[in-house]
């Protein structure tokens, strides 16, 4: 039986990454997908605790996020398409202009 | 021999939790996004098979299906659309904050070490309940449904709307720019 810690610890890691690559990467694109390591690192939470706790709603609190992942990623490649025909570049450092 | 047997889904999850680890890390750092999307896809399906091992394996298939199936496919969409080309001449980093980042995230993975510590090594739970529906064994996708759509069954239709909004709003910020003549 693999203790709950392990997956914690994984989660850890993941959100951490995540974090790290939302602050720190200029491209957009690669914000977003730091952005789905993150939500990915709660659904491994919740599962984990859901385990734990004998507890079946760990598991359906998960379809949500993904659905939520699936929504924002939509919206935000639509930004990103946007951003392209107005721009002309995905890089964040040069998108410091409130209107168009 | 027994050892191996005894503790054979630690070593999956090992295997898999590497894998997993790796590929976030690669897309961290990989300049191109087409290798940074395929390194993602290889941390959607690792954990997947993470989600196998924690009893939760309708979540694995959704996972394969909606992340590596639908939100990757949006991904490479995009990257084929944006023309990438240009982006590598550029710096992908932003390098005033590189020299914070690293004991900031180390900060921040220590301190959520701690809370997880004291998680340690409580004894997991029954399991029963994530295969069985009012005490009756059936599958974890007949959990998992009766909980979904018995409890949780206004949070779902909420997350339809939320679906239809992001459609509606993906269309509308994709469109091209019209002059007033389709108005």
């Amino acid at each position: 039986m693999i203790p709950t810690h392990y997956f914690l610890v994984l989660s850890l890691i993941l959100f951490t990454i995540g974090v790290v690559g939302m602050v720190v990467r200029r491209n957009f694109i690669t914000v977003l997908m730091c952005l789905e390591l993150i939500l990915n690192a709660a659904n491994i939470n919740f599962i984990a605790f859901g385990r734990q706790l004998g507890d079946i709603t760990g598991q359906v609190f998960p379809i949500f996020i993904i659905s939520i992942a699936a929504a924002e990623a939509a919206i935000g490649l639509g930004i990103i398409i946007a951003l392209v025909r107005l721009k002309g570049t995905v890089n964040l450092d040069q998108v410091n202009v409130m209107e168009g | 021999m027994d050892w191996l047997i005894a503790h054979f889904a630690e070593l999956v999850f090992f295997y898999l939790a590497g894998i997993a680890v790796i590929g976030a890390g690669c897309v961290l750092v990989f300049r191109s996004p087409i290798n940074a999307a395929l390194a993602l896809l290889c941390t959607f399906l690792a954990v997947a098979g993470v989600f196998v091992l924690a009893h939760a394996e309708l979540l694995a298939a959704v996972q394969v299906l909606v992340y590596a199936g639908g939100i990757m496919v949006l991904f490479l969409f995009a990257i084929m659309l944006v023309n990438v080309r240009v982006l590598p001449e550029q710096p992908q980093f932003l390098r005033k904050l590189t020299p914070f980042v690293v004991p900031v995230a180390l900060a921040l993975a220590g301190l959520l070490l701690v809370a997880v510590w004291g998680i340690g090594h409580r004894p997991v739970g029954d399991l029963s309940a994530l295969t069985s529906v009012e005490g009756v064994l059936t599958g974890n996708t007949e959990a998992v449904s009766w909980s979904l759509f018995m409890q949780y069954l206004l949070p779902f239709e909420v997350v339809s709307i939320v679906l239809l909004v992001a459609i509606i709003g993906a269309i509308v910020l994709g469109r091209k720019e019209t002059s007033e003549e389709g108005a």
